[in-house]
């Protein structure tokens, strides 16, 4: 294969591309993984309307706590395999041998995530809101909070998803882990949609989620390379 | 670039409360081979994963060259085809070693667009032997690299060694089975600590 060439480094956006694209295609080939946990969201959402006997103002109420926690939930499902085949097939140590910069291709697999959880949720979540008899003029607030504070839980929850990776029932302590986390992004999060409903304003939230997601953005992925290193490193 | 693509000084592992090997002192030089042979649970896989990178529980130290490894667990995504997986490697390390070239090398061309979950146990081996070509690095590290593959398979793993040895790489093997490359040296791990 002619002389050996010392490897060059591949730049930052292209490193990311590749991994992104990477991640659709493994979506598209295992449709199934993807979609639990949206049929999840609105199968328990579905469950609460049922099970409150379709008052409407009894759903009302409880409405964006009810959504934000199974959009918590449901993005937990979701992340629990974003590591694990990669961790079994060993592209994951590859991965952490080769990618330089490591975080990059880390992020790219964790937005790709968050595309088909966290963003479809956001665009989906109109449909849960009417179900709950949430009234139209809150949508809009409704979206742009879970737009915001999605990438949030994707970003904190791949820190426990690396770290649980190479456990045989990480289940359990993933939710242990990661759901105290989360803990800010859901009151900031419903509590933006209740004061809406109140009429009150949700700025001082919005700026709260963005400050969360923005804190994320920039730590979690060393701490989920890190992480990732310990658990092959085995 | 030093003399050595791979120094090991001292090195040492202990594993679950068992001294795997201690004090080995390793040099391997462009274009040599290093088999290391041994019983199985000598800790072979052990020190292959030291020298990667891998296992940072040893006492000693090691430097090494850029170095592909290849394990048990081949780095191969089934979900993806077979050339998917390879540009994958092509963009983590940079190279754009041609896929079709190296697939005809390791007798898979023409299985491009077959997803790697529809192909045989041999035929994933030979995926995996074909990210070497594509990442290109001085040192190969190949962790028991005969297994699952045909007697052809064989003397392809023995001839991209012998290949890469010319070009002026070195390869490091944990192997159970002698392999015919020229210029390569044995280590044998015993179990006697």
């Amino acid at each position: 294969m002619g002389m050996i060439a010392a490897p060059t480094a591949t730049s930052a956006p292209r490193l990311f591309w590749s991994q992104f694209q990477r991640e659709l295609v493994s979506v598209v080939r295992s449709k199934e993984e993807a979609l639990n946990p949206l049929l999840f969201l609105f199968l328990a959402i579905s469950l609460f309307a049922l099970g409150a006997g379709g008052d409407p103002e009894v759903l009302q109420n409880i409405a964006p706590a009810i959504i934000w926690v199974l959009v918590l939930l449901a993005n937990m499902m979701s992340l629990e395999g974003l590591f694990r085949r990669d961790y079994e097939d060993g592209t994951l140590e590859q991965l952490i041998l080769l990618a330089q910069p490591g975080f990059v291709p880390v992020l790219a697999k964790i937005a790709a995530q968050w595309c088909v959880s966290g963003l479809a949720m956001t665009l989906l979540a109109p449909i849960a809101g009417l179900i709950l008899f949430l009234p139209s003029t809150v949508l809009p607030t409704l979206m742009i909070t879970l737009l915001l504070g999605t990438p949030a839980l994707s970003l904190l929850g791949a820190v426990g998803a690396a770290l649980t990776v190479g456990l045989r029932r990480g289940g359990v302590l993933l939710a242990i882990l990661v759901l105290p986390l989360y803990v800010p992004v859901l009151i900031f999060g419903s509590s933006a949609v209740i004061q809406h409903m109140d009429g009150i304003g949700t700025q001082a939230q919005i700026y709260w989620l963005m400050a969360i997601t923005m804190i994320s953005i920039t730590l979690a992925p060393f701490l989920v390379h890190a992480a990732l290193k310990i658990s092959v490193e085995q | 670039m030093s003399e050595f693509l791979l120094t090991t000084t001292e090195l040492s592992c202990e594993r679950d409360g068992r001294l795997l090997f201690s004090d080995l002192h390793i040099t391997l030089s462009a274009g040599e081979c290093l088999q290391v042979m041994g019983p199985n649970g000598s800790g072979k896989s052990t020190l292959l994963r030291c020298v990667a990178g891998l296992f940072p529980d040893f006492d000693g130290s090691v430097e090494a060259e850029p170095a592909l490894y290849l394990g048990h667990k081949l780095g191969i995504s089934l979900l993806l085809s077979v050339e998917e997986n390879l540009r994958w490697y092509q963009g983590l390390a940079g190279q754009a070693s041609p896929v079709t070239e190296v697939l005809e090398r390791v007798g898979m061309a023409g299985y491009e667009r077959v997803v790697c979950q529809r192909l045989s146990a041999g035929q994933q081996r030979r995926v995996g032997l074909a990210r070497l070509l594509i990442c290109n690095s001085p040192l190969w590290l190949l962790d028991e690299p005969l297994t699952a593959l045909d007697e052809a398979g064989h003397e392809l793993v023995t001839g991209l060694i012998t290949d890469h040895l010319a070009s002026g790489g070195g390869a490091f093997c944990a192997t159970h089975q002698p392999l015919s490359v020229p210029q390569a040296g044995t280590l044998e791990l015993d179990m006697s600590h």
